[in-house]
Parts: C-alpha cells; sequence; structure tokens
C-alpha cells in the first residue's frame, strides 16, 4: 500500500516536470492528464473514493479534454525559445529550489513525520458525501451551480465569432 | 502508514511545479494548465488532511475547487480563443499591450 | 489453502478470472464482427461471409491473420507519439471497464468465497463512466495526430459528440441508482432479485428496473448507441463514407485496435444495460450445483447477446442522423428528459416512503 503511494507520487511529479518542460502543448495536456490520474490513485490511497472517480470523470475527463480541444482548434504548435536574460535562466532554477525547500520545512517542521494514529479515516463513500453536501454545504452547492451558469454564458460569449 | 507530511511535501512539490511552469511558459494554453497543476496540488493537501483529521471537510472543498477550476477554465479557455482571433498569437510575450 | 498468504491467494485468483475473462472477451469480439457481418447481410438479403469455413465461420480468422500482415503506413507528418498512442489508449481503456462487470453469483470453491466478477468496487458504475470519459481521447488525439483534415474534423465531431451523450447517459442511471441505493453493480444487480409485489400480492414479474424505469432504459441506451458511435450515430465515422473519419489514416494492427475498442466498448455497454436495467444474471435456477453456478452466467451472457443482436439489427435497418440533429437531440430532448426523470422517480420514491 505505502509502496503504491510513493509509485504514484513520483509518476506525478515527473509527469508534472514534464507539463512544465514540454514545448508542445498536446504533450504538456497529455502529461497533465497523466498526472490527474496518479492524483486520483492517491486520493483512492486515502479513502477518498468518491473524489478519486470525480477527478477524472470531470477533470482528466471533462476539463482536459475541453483544453485539447481548444488546442487543436486553435492550431497550437511548438513554443520557439527567444533570447532571454541569462541572469533569469541561471537564478530560476535555484530560486525555485529555495522555494520547494522553504515550503516543505514549514510543512515538516509544523507535521513532523512522526508515525502517530491519526483518527479513523472519514466514510469517502457517495452517500456520505451527498449527505453533507445536501445539508452542511447546500448554499456553496447553489452559488456554484450559479457559477457555472454565469461561466457557461461568459465563455459563449466570449468565443462567438460575431455578435 | 504514510505520513501527512510526505502527502503534503508531494502537494507543494505539484504546486511549486506548477507555479514555476506559470512563470516560465509561453504558450497561453499551457499557463493555464500550469494553474491547473497547482489547484491539484491544494487539492491533493485538502484531501490529506481530511483523511488524517477524520472529517469529510476537506474532501467537500474538493469538490468545490474542481467545480471552479472547470467554470474557469472554461472561461480562460474562451479568452484565450478570443485574443487568438484579435491578434493571431498564442505567445504571452506579444501579448503586452492593450492596443492591438 | 493454508500454505499460501491470503494476499498471494488474492492474486492468484484474479489473474485466473482476469485471463478467463480475456480469452472470453477477446473470442467474443471476433465472433460479434462475424455475427454483424452475417446479421446485416440477411436483412439486405444476402449470405454474408460464406466461403471461409462452414458458414463464414473462421472468417474473423481470416481476417486477423490479413490485419497483422497488411502494410503499416504511417503519414509522413504525422505526429509520432499520439498517432501510436490513440489507438493503443483506446485498446485499453476499452477493456478496463470489465474489470468491475459481474457476470454471475459468487460461489464457494475449496472454502474460498469467489465471485463471478474481477473486483467489486464500491463506486463500480462511476469506475465504468470515468473509463468511458477517457476513452474520448483516443478518438480526439487519432483524429488529431494523422495531421489532415477528414481525420480532424471527424475526430472533433465525434468527440463533441461523445462528451454531449456523457451527460444523458449519467442522468439516466440516476433513477437506477436511487432505486438501488448502492453505486456498486453487484449491489444494483442483488436490488433486483425477487419480483414486484403489488401490495401483497405478487405479480410474477421478475424485480427488474426496466418495469420501473422505462424512460430511463431509453435515454440510457440511446445515449449508449451515440456513446460508442455506431448507426444511427455513427456519422464522424462514416461521413463522407470513402473517408473513414477519425481512423482514417490509421492501417493494418492500429486500425485492428480501433475496430476491437469499439466492439469492446459495444460489449461493456450491452453489458451495463442487462445490469442496470434487466436483473444481470437473475434467471430461472435449477439442477445441481455446478449448473447454479453456471446458468446465471449463461442467462447474463444471453441478455447481453440480445442486446448486442438489437444493436447489429439497428446498423442494417435505420439511417443516420445529421450532425446538427445529433447534437440538438443530444442536449435539447435527452438531457431534459433525464432531468424529468430523476425529478419522477425521487417523487416516486419519496411517496412509496412517506409514512
Amino acid at each position: 500500500m505505502t509502496v503504491l503511494f510513493y509509485i504514484c507520487a513520483a509518476l506525478a511529479i515527473l509527469a508534472a516536470l514534464n507539463v512544465i518542460r514540454q514545448r508542445t502543448p498536446v504533450y504538456s495536456a497529455l502529461s497533465l492528464i497523466v498526472v490527474l490520474c496518479a492524483l486520483a490513485l492517491v486520493y483512492l490511497l486515502l479513502g477518498a473514493e468518491f473524489m478519486a472517480v470525480i477527478q477524472v470523470i470531470v477533470y482528466a475527463g471533462a476539463i482536459m479534454v475541453l483544453f485539447v480541444f481548444v488546442i487543436m482548434l486553435l492550431n497550437a504548435g511548438k513554443e520557439t525559445s527567444r533570447q532571454r536574460s541569462r541572469l533569469a535562466r541561471w537564478l530560476g532554477v535555484p530560486l525555485v529550489t529555495a522555494f520547494l525547500a522553504e515550503i516543505l520545512i514549514a510543512v515538516w517542521s509544523q507535521f513532523p513525520p512522526v508515525a502517530a494514529s491519526p483518527p479513523p479515516p472519514p466514510d469517502g463513500s457517495p452517500a456520505a458525501i451527498g449527505t453533507l453536501l445536501f445539508r452542511s454545504y447546500v448554499l456553496p452547492f447553489e452559488v456554484t451551480s450559479i457559477l457555472i451558469l454565469v461561466a457557461v454564458l461568459g465563455a459563449v460569449v466570449l468565443a462567438k465569432k460575431e455578435f | 502508514m504514510v505520513p501527512l507530511s510526505h502527502y503534503l511535501a508531494l502537494s507543494a512539490i505539484l504546486f511549486v511545479l506548477g507555479g514555476a511552469g506559470f512563470i516560465i511558459r509561453r504558450n497561453m494554453i499551457s499557463v493555464v494548465m500550469c494553474i491547473e497543476l497547482m489547484l491539484n496540488g491544494v487539492n491533493l493537501a485538502f484531501i490529506a488532511f481530511s483523511r488524517f483529521r477524520g472529517n469529510l471537510d476537506g474532501q467537500l472543498f474538493v469538490f468545490f475547487v474542481i467545480v471552479v477550476a472547470a467554470a474557469e477554465a472554461a472561461v480562460g479557455l474562451a479568452i484565450i480563443i478570443a485574443v487568438q482571433r484579435n491578434r493571431d498569437t498564442l505567445d504571452l510575450e506579444d501579448v503586452d499591450s492593450m492596443k492591438l | 489453502m493454508g500454505t499460501f498468504s491470503e494476499t498471494t491467494v488474492l492474486l492468484a485468483v484474479a489473474a485466473v478470472k482476469i485471463a478467463f475473462v480475456l480469452v472470453f472477451l477477446l473470442t467474443a469480439i471476433a465472433y460479434l464482427t462475424w455475427l454483424e457481418r452475417k446479421v446485416v447481410a440477411h436483412i439486405q438479403a444476402r449470405w454474408g461471409p460464406y466461403l471461409v469455413g462452414p458458414h463464414g465461420l473462421l472468417q474473423p480468422v481470416a481476417d486477423g491473420i490479413k490485419f497483422i500482415m497488411k502494410e503499416d503506413i504511417v503519414p509522413l507528418e504525422a505526429d509520432r507519439v499520439t498517432y501510436w498512442l490513440a489507438p493503443f489508449l483506446g485498446f485499453v481503456l476499452a477493456f478496463l471497464s470489465i474489470a468491475v462487470i459481474p457476470f454471475g453469483g459468487s460461489f464457494t470453491f475449496r472454502g474460498l468465497r469467489i465471485q463471478a466478477q474481477i473486483t467489486d468496487v464500491n463506486v463500480g458504475l462511476l469506475f465504468v463512466f470515468a473509463v468511458t470519459s477517457l476513452g474520448v481521447y483516443s478518438v480526439a488525439l487519432a483524429g488529431w495526430s494523422s495531421n489532415s483534415k477528414y481525420p480532424l474534423f471527424g475526430a472533433l465531431r465525434s468527440s463533441a459528440q461523445m462528451i454531449s451523450y456523457e451527460l444523458s447517459l449519467g442522468l439516466a442511471v440516476v433513477g437506477v441508482i436511487m432505486m438501488a441505493g448502492t453505486l456498486s453493480l453487484r449491489g444494483i444487480v442483488d436490488a433486483q432479485s425477487g419480483f414486484w409485489h403489488i401490495g401483497r400480492v405478487n405479480t410474477w414479474l421478475p424485480h427488474w428496473n426496466i418495469f420501473a424505469q422505462p424512460l430511463g432504459f431509453f435515454i440510457y441506451f440511446t445515449s449508449a448507441v451515440a456513446e460508442t458511435n455506431r448507426v444511427p450515430f455513427d456519422l464522424p465515422e462514416g461521413e463522407t463514407e470513402l473517408v473513414g473519419g477519425f481512423h482514417t489514416e490509421y492501417s493494418s494492427m492500429k486500425f485492428a485496435m480501433f475496430f476491437i475498442s469499439e466492439y469492446a466498448n459495444m460489449v461493456t455497454v450491452s453489458c451495463l444495460a442487462t445490469l442496470l436495467f434487466f436483473g444481470g444474471w437473475h434467471g430461472p435456477v435449477f439442477g445441481p450445483a455446478l449448473l447454479q453456478v453456471l446458468l446465471p452466467v449463461f442467462w447474463f451472457c444471453a441478455k447481453v447477446f440480445c442486446f448486442l443482436f438489437f444493436y447489429i439489427w439497428m446498423r442494417g435497418t435505420l439511417p443516420r442522423f445529421r450532425y446538427d440533429q445529433l447534437m440538438s437531440f443530444g442536449w435539447k430532448f435527452l438531457l431534459p428528459l433525464g432531468l424529468l426523470n430523476i425529478l419522477l422517480t425521487s417523487l416516486a420514491i419519496a411517496w412509496h416512503e412517506a409514512p
């Protein structure tokens, strides 16, 4: 079980590196799909079975399809690398690593990797999430439905060829 | 039993990689994809906390984050399509002034 | 089974089940192609494959050999990675959803409880939908990577059609889920055992969901036919019939993989239709213990066969939808109908359970 987490984590990190390294947008999109599926497996390991499947259906199966569509429609080709300041290139990676190290130190000090016994895992079944969603969280649920409606209208208006 | 800090470390790495990609990439669509990567890093942190605290609120929040990410991706991509139609480029370096 | 650890036994049983199911499924798909050609031919008043083997029964073997030996042509400007990825992705995904489909009841074998299912997941139905959602990529990537006009348009239309009908597919089964109270496929079938009762009176009508959810079944099956890109929704595939849509630029084994994954999707959809609406493996069971184990599997296969025959029958009979008719049918007719179905089902359940 724990080995599976480390395999999925390694896969997710490699795919995320590929997302930012690839010049062709289609390959970045495919790598992002790999990240999403690896994360869905990690959610399964954490007992969040409904969220894992939702992640695959909605995120990897609908949002990323939208990305791939737009990439195909706009015929996005390879990125060309232009002249950039040398300083930025030489400072970039160390700074990013420093930032990451800072976050990791903050996290590690707050939640030391002591295998203290955690409380029992919550019931991640659709029934439990549905109960919580429609009782305690019904206001955010309704508000997000209006948000999606606004987003649909906005996307249609913005992408129209002419009024 | 994988300790919580390992999950948070993975979340932090994904977030930082997304942030770095957001700054590095010049194709507009890739930039929005790096935003999605950052959101996924955060989702993982929420679900890890939900597991280690024993209540479902973290997972509910991830539900809403996914919904909002979907709406944002739709509108963002529509904006990118409109920009490409007007300026005939997908390169962020070329879209640096309000004048057409 | 005392000498091996429990995990080893579990993995061994799963491996045997996987091997069995894969072999059975691949043979079934091969002979499904034969059946399709025969049935469509007889509908069109001709013979169909006749020469290779008795009544053309060896035709799938001949087709397989042909596919292996054909020249593999790759377009010069095709995008390498996605060109190779698309058919394999479609192939893998088409077979992945079989993992959660139950074929029959459970039985005991030397003290080991074995279910006629590779694995029973709590969210089995959602898993099948997840795999279907990912299947859009194989179509879209195939068309894009071929770097040619017709495949690109065919792929875009086909994937737009698939994601539109995924919505009605999901909504159609919500009624079934509400009635069964669980997302596990075995649970949904178990909720359909027995007979319908009106008050105390036993109507000898099996407790199948089709009698309670006819509208849901109609929406589900129509969306499923659209999802698998079959007639009458196969415009993206056979539009300018000379050019084949998203798989135009593919040849030999990769084309065969698209073909096989289309049929595997048909089989998956038919299996789901029997599980969700027609009681899965429930049917008259009698006889000795071995027969009691095999008969449910036989009933399941018989029901799935009826659906596959219906699919092929539709192919031989119906004309195809125009693309705009297809999209407006999915969004403006099936989607509101699915929502109406959910509303009616929830009202019926609430009224039924009201004190």
